[in-house]
C-alpha cells in the first residue's frame, strides 16, 4: 500500500516561503509527476515526503497516518537522486542490499532478492563492481536497484535521468514506467522536462513558484487546463496567447489556442499573416507567423506544406479548441 | 592523452628531481653520518664523507648519560595521548561543522584558526604560571593537554575540509535505505572519510612528536619528552657534534620509520579532493 496525501503542507527557509500550502491525494500504485520550472519547489516538496526536510506547517500522510516527526528512515520510502548517490567504498551487490542489511534481513535472503533485482535491470555481470567501474546508465540502474529490492510503499524520483544523454534518456524513461506498472507500487517523479511528465505519469502536478496550479491527468492538463500557466507550460511549441481585440470578440480578455488547432493555408478563411520563420521536422512544420493587430503566432502543420520565409498565409483556428481565460488568468469553462 | 615526452628529456628531469631530493634529504643524512664518527673527526677540515672510523662509542655514551627509552616512552605518551584526544573532540566536532552548520560555524572555524597565528610564546607566561599554579609543570597530562590545545585546530580544520568532500546525496541515500544516525555513521561516513581521517592522524602524531616550544619550556626531567633530550645535547660542556647528532638520530628515527610506513597513506590523505 501506498497512499500519500499532503494537507496544507508548508515549507519556509528562514523568512523565504517556498511551498504555499500544498494539498495532494496520491491514490496507491499511481505514478505521479511533478513537473514545472527550476526553482518552483518540486526537489523540495519530494523531499518533504521522503522525510529528508521538515515540513513548517501542513500533514503528510502515507497510508492514512501521519508521518510528520517521523524520521526518512522510517517512512518506508526509496528515493533514486539526480547524482545517484551510491556507496562508492561498496560494490553494487552491497549498494543494492544496503538497505536489506539495515532492516536486518538475512544474508542469503538478501543475496536472493539483490540477484532478482539485478536480473530485471541487466545489472547481473557487474554485481561485484564498484560504482566508479560503471557508467553513467549503469549506475542509474543500480541506483533503480537499490530502490526496488526493499519493496517500499512508494518510489521517489528526482530527476534521475537529468544526466544521461537522449537516447538513453528514452529508453530508461519506457523501462522505469514499465517496472513501475510491473510492480504497482506508487511513484513520485520529479522533472522539469513537459515530455518526461506527458509520457511517464497517470497523474501531473504542475508547480509554479511554490503552489500546485494543477492536478490531472496527461490529457485533462493538456485539453482543459485551469488556467494560463499550466496552459503555457504543457504543450511543445506553446500555446498561443491572444489578447486585446481579437479576444474580445470570443468574449474574454485572453484566449489561447495550441500550434496544432491553429490550420495553416496558403489561402482561405481566417487570419491573414506573413510566415517569418518555419521549421521543417520531416513529419511536421513549425510556422512562426506575423499577423497584424495579434502579434506572433505559431502553427502546427502536418507534413509539409511548401511554404517558407515571406510567404503570405492563412492560419484559421479550430473553434471547438479554444482556450478562454479571465482577467485572473483563470480558465472560463463555459 | 599521455604525451610524448622524449627520452632525453625524461633523463634530464630525473635527474633533476634525483639532485633536488638529495639536497633536502642530505641534512640528515650528513647527521646520521656524523653520528657514527669520533668527535674529532665530526669537526675535521674538509670534512670526510664515507671514509672515516665507523664508530658506535656516541650512541653508547647517549645512552650512558641519559635514559633514551624514558624520553622515548614520555614522546609516545605525548604524541599518542594528545592526538588520540583531539581526534576524540574533532571528529565529533567536524561532522557537525560539515553536515549540520549554523550561522555562526564559519565565524567558528576562522576564529579557531585565528588562534593558530598568535605566537606561542605570547601566552607563554600565562600558561607558565598556571601550570605551577595547578602543579601541572613537568608532567605527561600537562604536555598532553597543551599539545591537544595547540593541534585541536588544524585537527578540526583538516577533518573538516574532508568530511566536505562528502557528498550529503550519499549520506541521505542511506537515511532513505533505512539507516539510523549510528549506522550512517559506520556503514556509510567512516569508511568514506577513512583516507582524512589516518592522514588526519599521522600529521597529528608528527606534529606532536616535532613539537619543541611548549616541550621545552613545560618540562624538564620527569615528563621530557625526545625534544628536551636533543636539546640536552646543544649547549652544556662545549659543542658535541657527534653525541649531538647521535642523540638527534635516535630522536628522529621512530617517526621517519612511521612516516616510511605511512607515505602512501600520507599523500593520498592530503591531496584527497585536489585530484579525485
Ligand atoms: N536548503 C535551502 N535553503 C534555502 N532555500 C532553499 C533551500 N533549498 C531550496 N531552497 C529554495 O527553494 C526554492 C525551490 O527549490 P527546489 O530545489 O525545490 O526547486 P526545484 O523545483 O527542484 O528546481 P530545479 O528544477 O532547478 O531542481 C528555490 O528558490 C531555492 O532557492
Ligand atoms: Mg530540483
Amino acid at each position: 500500500m501506498g497512499r500519500i496525501t499532503l494537507q496544507g503542507v508548508r515549507k519556509a527557509f528562514g523568512s523565504h516561503t517556498v511551498i504555499h500550502g500544498a494539498d495532494l491525494d496520491i491514490a496507491d500504485g499511481s505514478f505521479v509527476v511533478f513537473v514545472g520550472p527550476s526553482g518552483c519547489g518540486k526537489t523540495t516538496l519530494l523531499r518533504l515526503i521522503a522525510g529528508l526536510e521538515d515540513v513548517t506547517d501542513g500533514r503528510i500522510l502515507i497510508d492514512g497516518s501521519n508521518v510528520v516527526g517521523v524520521a526518512a528512515a522510517k517512512r518506508g520510502l526509496s528515493m533514486v537522486f539526480q547524482s545517484y548517490a551510491l556507496y562508492p567504498h561498496m560494490s553494487v551487490r552491497g549498494n543494492i542490499g544496503f538497505g536489506l542489511k539495515m532492516a536486518g534481513v538475512a544474508r542469503p535472503e538478501i543475496n536472493r532478492k539483490v540477484e532478482a533485482a539485478a536480473a530485471t535491470l541487466n545489472l547481473t555481470p557487474y554485481l561485484d563492481r564498484k560504482p566508479r567501474e560503471l557508467s553513467g546508465g549503469q549506475r542509474q540502474r543500480v541506483a533503480i536497484g537499490r530502490a526496488i529490492v526493499r519493496e517500499p510503499k512508494a518510489f521517489l524520483f528526482d530527476e534521475p535521468l537529468s544526466n544521461l544523454d537522449a537516447a538513453l534518456r528514452v529508453q530508461m524513461r519506457l523501462e522505469i514506467t514499465t517496472l513501475q506498472k510491473q510492480l504497482a507500487t506508487t511513484a513520485i517523479y520529479v522533472t522539469h522536462d513537459q515530455v518526461e511528465a506527458m509520457t511517464m505519469a497517470d497523474r501531473i502536478v504542475v508547480l509554479n513558484a511554490g503552489r500546485i496550479e494543477q492536478f490531472g491527468s496527461p490529457l485533462e492538463l493538456y485539453d482543459r487546463p485551469d488556467n494560463l500557466f499550466v496552459a503555457g507550460f504543457i504543450g511543445s511549441p506553446r500555446m498561443n496567447f491572444i489578447g486585446k481585440e481579437m479576444a474580445k470578440r470570443y468574449g474574454a480578455p485572453t484566449i489561447g489556442i495550441r500550434p496544432e488547432h491553429l490550420r495553416a493555408a496558403r489561402d482561405g478563411e481566417g487570419w491573414q499573416g506573413v510566415v517569418s520563420v518555419a521549421e521543417h521536422l520531416g513529419s511536421d512544420t513549425f510556422l512562426h507567423v506575423d499577423v497584424p493587430e495579434i502579434g506572433r503566432l505559431t502553427a502546427r502543420s502536418v507534413g509539409e506544406l511548401g511554404l517558407t520565409t515571406g510567404d503570405r498565409v492563412r492560419l484559421s483556428p479550430d473553434p471547438a479548441r479554444i482556450h478562454r481565460f479571465d482577467a485572473d488568468g483563470r480558465a472560463i469553462r463555459s | 592523452m599521455a604525451r610524448r615526452v622524449s627520452p632525453a628529456r625524461i633523463c634530464v628531469s630525473t635527474a633533476a628531481a634525483w639532485l633536488v631530493g638529495f639536497a633536502i634529504f642530505f641534512p640528515i643524512l650528513w647527521m646520521v653520518l656524523a653520528s657514527f664518527k669520533t668527535e674529532l673527526e665530526a669537526f675535521s677540515t674538509p670534512p670526510s664523507f664515507l671514509f672515516f672510523h665507523w664508530t658506535l662509542e656516541n650512541y653508547a655514551t647517549v645512552q650512558q648519560r641519559s635514559d633514551y627509552l624514558q624520553h622515548a616512552f614520555n614522546s609516545v605518551v605525548v604524541a599518542g595521548g594528545s592526538t588520540l584526544i583531539a581526534m576524540l573532540i574533532a571528529i565529533p566536532a567536524a561532522w557537525s561543522m560539515a553536515f549540520a552548520p549554523s550561522k555562526r560555524t564559519k565565524d567558528t572555524l576562522l576564529w579557531m584558526l585565528s588562534t593558530k597565528m598568535m605566537p606561542p610564546v605570547g601566552v607563554l607566561v600565562p600558561i607558565y604560571l598556571l601550570y605551577r599554579t595547578f602543579g601541572l609543570l613537568d608532567t605527561l597530562g600537562g604536555l598532553v593537554l597543551v599539545l591537544c590545545l595547540g593541534n585541536l585546530p588544524i585537527v578540526v580544520w583538516m577533518l573538516f575540509t574532508y568530511f566536505k568532500e562528502i557528498p550529503k546525496d550519499i549520506l541521505e541515500a542511506a537515511r532513505m535505505d533505512g539507516a539510523t544516525v549510528g549506522r550512517e555513521l559506520i556503514y556509510v561516513l567512516t569508511p568514506m572519510a577513512v583516507p582524512g581521517i589516518a592522514s588526519t592522524l599521522l600529521l597529528n602524531v608528527i606534529l606532536a612528536w616535532n613539537e619543541a616550544f611548549w616541550t621545552l619550556n613545560l618540562s624538564s626531567s620527569e615528563a621530557a619528552p625526545l625534544t628536551v633530550f636533543i636539546a640536552s645535547y646543544s649547549s652544556p660542556e662545549g659543542l658535541f657534534w657527534a653525541r649531538l647528532s647521535a642523540a638527534s638520530t635516535l630522536a628522529i628515527a621512530p617517526i621517519l620509520v612511521l612516516g616510511w610506513f605511512s607515505q602512501r597513506q600520507l599523500v593520498r590523505g592530503l591531496t584527497f579532493g585536489a585530484v579525485k
